[in-house]
């Protein structure tokens, strides 16, 4: 077998299957069911990263998803993906893996010289340092973090791969798939329950596919999860799911799960999706998320070959891998033990077990002990030695009352920690269950619950394997609603651990523990947490975003504990008084392309056709998004540039006609016999005489005074309005409509029916739209003395029932004919063709911005934002004064909204009839004024009107309509103040002759 | 996300509805004082605790209706249809 510390019939690899990979350029063989983790440890390869602060060389202290250290890059262009952790990374063959963070090489890193440094970077250095002076920020300071800061680098060519999303609902959600997970779901699975059990690994097992030690129903541990997986998988009520993390714990059940599904293949199906996210809906859970092994903090406890103890249970027993040759056992904790003797067995040689508890007992010491293992109790770890690969560790004994005396060296090239097991509390703390604290374990468990969910086996403090399956089975009866379960008989097992360190070792001297990591993702020192609380942090969440710790992508699995015991020891307060910082979401970092989904690209959003989109398409146009729409924004002829084209399109609207696709207004249609009223109590306006066949531009404002949203509203009938709202307005105005309707004015009797997407809209604009228009419209009189503006027919062009407005938002004679949208564009296509004899020119969005500006009508969000009440805007005259009640009525009579001093629309003309200002500037009194000033006002609209032939604006300036004729100055970034002058906002035609012609 | 049991159409996700605020504000006539038009504008309880809570189906049905929900830990302890009173559960508001 390859790999030098590969041990022979050990392992679930498969030993038939060598797989072959490539690890920062060189050729790496493995087997299949090998992790990138594991297949460099086969080859006595520890080093796999450097750290994001120090730079400190890292390898794998565990063997899981809780992996701090050894995060590299996998993959290549568009599917490289940066911290992955290597030990969970499955290889195949033609599988790419980068280490991260290092400069040149992982073995000689430029960035280590931070180490040197480490002192002089204490908690909140940036805080305290980068603070002043305060122009080195952008030129000094932020180049060298953003430089040195962040692990790994982003891709950079777009992901070829796609990512599903599946919503699935089951009675019983079985987060974990180790001995409490199978037996909880076997227990709801045999009652018929619809269950969902997963797990993040390739296999089922959890905890024992690193036990070799114990026997169920006379069956090897693995043995048993085979023959469980396979009853669960003969129940059809059953779904497994592998490679699986429980990631996210929404309120009312509802539970993320990411699903890794070709990551692991060399060769994947293309139309598999890369991973899918999966958004369960359970109607109860249960969590048999296990424990994790916690780290001890000491000197240099990060050196590569430094690791946990159950990781290296896990490398020998699954992986058949020996993490080293000897090795150096610390601990507080009965677990570590085992893995001394499994190892033992394995043939790696055991320096020694130091024990921190004064009197180590019980069968698993003196097994160890009748091995022939030296075991030194009352014994601490006071430094490791080594750089790229731990060479020593000097154990020193501790006396009464904690006092460390003087160590000796022991040399080894694995260092094997245990401080005993930290339940994940993760899934049941973002489902927000309350935590206790447990004297007896010295840890957290899940306290009460406030969704429908129950933790089994390690994750609530219960460790024995008995004990586990029992509760395992316990939960998912409770679950599912049973009484009677699988039972199975342990024929073997450890007794649970007892003991368990948090917090850093004790020293001999005035340790600073500088380099004694508490946080190994971060960089995170116990020096560091012990400064933050010294400098006033008590509360822990407050001692995590000061230091960091625990703010890493592990969310602090292996780390929280002994941040927490460290400001437990320096407060002098017990660990339950200071609390656990929030456990956030997600549990295991999650690829961007998962949560994206299918929500990418064309995909991300609807895109809106108006019915002459492929007109406009056919015919060049330069399209803008409006919203969801995709709007024609003007039609550029050859040679044309944006400004050209809009200045003919405007030209020819003036001149002659116009024809514009205005299909994406809003529009309702009010009915019913309560209609009248229900208009007069929506609006500010008065629509009770209003007559059939007559529209009225109308004007919303909330119950706050301020406009909301504006449009023509024409009365087919006495009890019949034809609404029209704002392109964007339109799903607002209803939802405020129905909002009033359903829960204000019960008693009355109106139907309100969303039509925009029934009626387009082909506005014809221009002094000869009616000659084009009146040989269409199939025995309709349209003549001025007929159909003056603001009026409406209903009739038909062509067949085509249509209802035909004689409105303008250009300020010349203009129709809007409304015809049912499957029909609109061969009614487009025939008013084209009887124009094209009188100039007829299609314009876009950008000239009809343009013509409404040379007539000052006002664009609701243009000129508005929220704080503008119809009379700020000129439309005073729209509101009723008779009416007794409106939305907004009570509040336009507040004395505020009436102030001299509001902003008030204007037109503003720049000196210069050539100079343009830019929507957004803000207009201020005198041309030099030294900052900071107020300003007077500030621009919303601003273009140049080929009619008037100069630049024209819209503003709103403080008590605007008394200072018509003033002076004003826009300040410009580049030059000197333009000085404006303010007029009235109508620039063209202010009598209308030209509207009403 | 949350579970939301229409009063019309039965239970649906979250994403169907749109949150409408606190419910029974009552709109005063227009005749009333400024500091009473300003509670009704601005001034809301922001209750840890039973909150009734304005809810619009509008992904559904349409329809507005009114639920009861703890917010310390959301769950619903009634929903019903606008214009009744809100019903008794027990629970402090
Ligand atoms: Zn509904």
């Amino acid at each position: 077998m390859s790999g030098v510390f590969r041990l022979a019939g050990r392992g679930r690899i498969d030993p038939s299957r060598p797989v072959a990979f490539r690890f920062d350029g060189r050729l790496i063989r493995g087997y299949a069911g090998d992790t990138v983790a594991s297949a460099l440890l086969a080859e006595g390869r520890h080093l796999m990263g450097r750290s994001f602060k120090y730079h400190r060389p890292r390898g794998p202290v565990s063997a899981g998803s809780d992996e701090p250290n050894a995060l590299i890059g996998v993959g290549e262009g568009g599917r490289y993906t940066p911290n992955l952790r290597a030990t969970q990374v499955e290889i195949h063959d033609g599988l790419v893996a980068v280490s991260q963070n290092r400069a040149p090489s992982l073995r000689f890193d430029i960035g280590a010289l931070n180490t040197l440094a480490a002192p002089l970077l204490p908690a909140g250095f940036y805080y305290k340092t980068f603070m002043w002076p305060r122009g080195f920020w952008d030129k000094v300071y932020e180049p060298l973090i953003r430089r040195a800061a962040g692990l790994g680098r982003a891709p950079e060519a777009p992901d070829p791969d796609h990512y599903a999303l599946h919503y699935a609902h089951c009675d019983v959600l079985v987060a974990g798939g180790g001995p409490a997970g199978l037996a909880a779901a076997l227990a709801a699975g045999r009652m018929g329950a619809r269950v969902i059990l997963c797990d993040e690994n390739a296999e089922f097992g959890g905890s024992l596919l690193a036990d070799a030690y114990s026997r169920i129903d006379g069956l090897t541990a693995m043995d048993w999860v085979a023959r469980m997986v396979a009853e669960l998988e003969r129940l059809p009520n059953v779904q497994l799911l592998t490679r699986c993390s429980a990631f996210h714990y929404g309120p009312h059940n509802m539970v993320a799960l990411n699903q890794r599904l070709t990551d692991h293949l060399a060769m994947p199906p293309a139309d598999m999706p890369r991973e899918r996210i999966w958004q369960v809906r359970a109607r109860e859970v249960v969590l048999a998320a296990g424990a994790l092994e916690r780290a001890l903090v000491f000197e240099g406890n990060d050196r590569p070959g430094i690791m946990l103890a159950s990781a290296a249970r896990t490398y020998l027993h699954r992986y058949g891998v020996a993490c080293g040759r000897k090795a150096v056992v610390v601990t507080a904790d009965d677990a570590a033990y085992r893995v001394a003797l499994d190892l033992a067995e394995a043939g790696v040689k055991i320096a020694a077990i130091a024990d921190l508890r004064p009197v180590p007992g019980g069968t698993l010491v003196e097994a160890a002990r009748a091995r022939g293992i030296r075991i030194l109790p009352a014994t601490t770890i006071q430094r490791a030695h080594g750089h790229l690969r731990v060479t020593g560790a000097e154990l020193a004994p501790v006396g009464e009352g904690g006092a460390v005396g003087k160590g000796r060296a022991v040399a080894c090239d694995l260092v094997l920690m245990s401080g005993g097991f930290t339940p994940s509390l993760h899934l049941h703390s973002q489902a927000r269950g309350a935590l206790r604290f447990d004297d007896a374990l010295g840890v957290y468990l899940p306290g009460e619950a406030i969704e429908r969910v129950r933790s089994a086996g390690a994750c609530r403090g219960v460790f024995a394997l008995d004990a586990v399956l029992r509760d395992g089975v316990a939960a998912g009866l409770a679950a599912a609603g049973g009484e009677n379960g699988p039972e199975w008989r342990v024929t073997r097992q450890d007794a649970p651990g007892t003991g368990g360190f948090a917090g850093a070792l004790p020293r001999r001297g005035p340790g600073h523990l500088a380099l004694a990591f508490v946080d190994f993702q971060n960089d995170v020192t116990a020096k560091d947490v012990k400064l933050a609380v010294r400098e006033g942090f008590r509360s822990i969440e407050h001692v995590k975003r000061y230091t960091t710790t625990g703010m890493a992508t592990d969310q602090g699995k292996g780390s929280n504990v002994n941040a927490l015991a460290i400001v437990s020891n320096v407060l002098g307060r017990r660990p339950e008084e200071i609390g656990l910082t929030t456990y956030r979401p997600p549990y295991t970092p999650v690829t961007f392309g998962a949560f994206a989904g299918h929500a990418r690209g064309d995909q991300f959003d609807p895109l809106r056709l108006p019915p002459m989109d492929g007109w406009a398409r056919a015919r060049g146009a330069v399209f803008e998004d409006v919203g969801q729409w995709r709007r024609a924004r003007y039609f550029p002829r050859a040679g044309e540039d944006m400004a050209a084209a809009v200045a003919r399109e405007c030209r020819a609207v003036r001149s002659a006609a116009g024809i514009f696709d205005a299909s994406t207004l809003g529009k309702i249609e009010v009915a019913g016999p309560d209609a009248a009223e229900f208009m007069n109590r929506f609006y500010v306006n008065a629509w009770t005489k209003l007559g059939v066949g007559k529209c009225r531009y109308g004007l919303v404002c909330r119950d706050s005074g301020f406009v909301y949203d504006d449009g023509v509203v024409g009365r087919i009938a006495a009890d019949r309005f034809h609404v029209t709202t704002t392109t964007g307005g339109a799903a607002g105005v209803l939802n405020m409509m129905e909002d009033y309707l359903q829960t204000e004015w019960a008693d009355l009797d109106v139907w309100l029916t969303s039509v925009t997407e029934q009626w387009a809209v082909i506005a014809l604009q221009g002094p000869r739209a009616r000659e084009i228009l009146a040989p269409l419209v199939d025995g309709l009189d349209i003549s001025a003395a007929s159909m003056p503006h603001m009026t409406l027919r209903e009739g038909s062009i062509g067949g085509v029932p249509m209802r035909l407005f004689r409105v303008s938002f250009t300020g010349e004679l203009g129709y809007e004919i409304n015809v049912p949208s499957g029909q609109a564009r061969a009614v487009w296509d025939r008013v084209w063709q009887a124009g094209a004899a009188c100039g007829l020119t299609p314009y876009g969005t950008e000239a009809m911005h343009v013509l409404r500006a040379e007539k000052g009508y006002l664009i609701v969000g243009q000129e508005t934002d929220g704080t503008m009440t119809p009379g700020d805007v000129g439309c005073g005259w729209a509101v009723s004064k008779v009416k007794p009640d409106f939305i907004g009525k009570r509040a336009l009579a507040l004395p505020a909204m009436n102030a001299p001093d509001r902003l008030q629309m204007v037109g503003v003309l720049t000196d210069d009839p050539l100079s343009m200002l830019e929507e957004g500037m803000q207009l201020v009194a005198a041309a030099h004024i030294p900052a900071p000033t107020s300003a007077e006002g500030h621009v919303t609209s601003s273009y140049f009107s080929p009619a008037l032939g100069r630049s024209i604006a819209l503003a709103m300036v403080k008590g605007g309509r008394g200072r018509m004729g003033t002076g004003l100055y826009a300040p410009c970034l580049d030059g000197p103040p333009l000085k404006v002058t303010l007029v009235d906002p109508v620039f063209y035609d202010p009598e209308g002759a030209r509207l009403n012609g | 996300m949350l579970l939301i049991d229409c009063p019309y159409c039965g239970p649906r996700a979250e994403i169907e509805f749109a949150y409408g605020g606190e419910a029974h504000i009552v709109r005063p006539a227009a005749d009333v004082s400024e500091a009473e038009w300003e509670a009704f504008l601005y001034l809301r309880d922001n209750t840890k605790g039973v909150l009734a809570e304005r809810w619009r189906h509008s992904h559904g049905c349409g329809r507005f209706f009114n639920a009861l929900r703890d917010t310390r830990t959301d769950r619903f302890l009634a929903f019903y249809e606008i214009g009744t009173p809100r019903p008794e559960t027990g629970e402090a508001a």
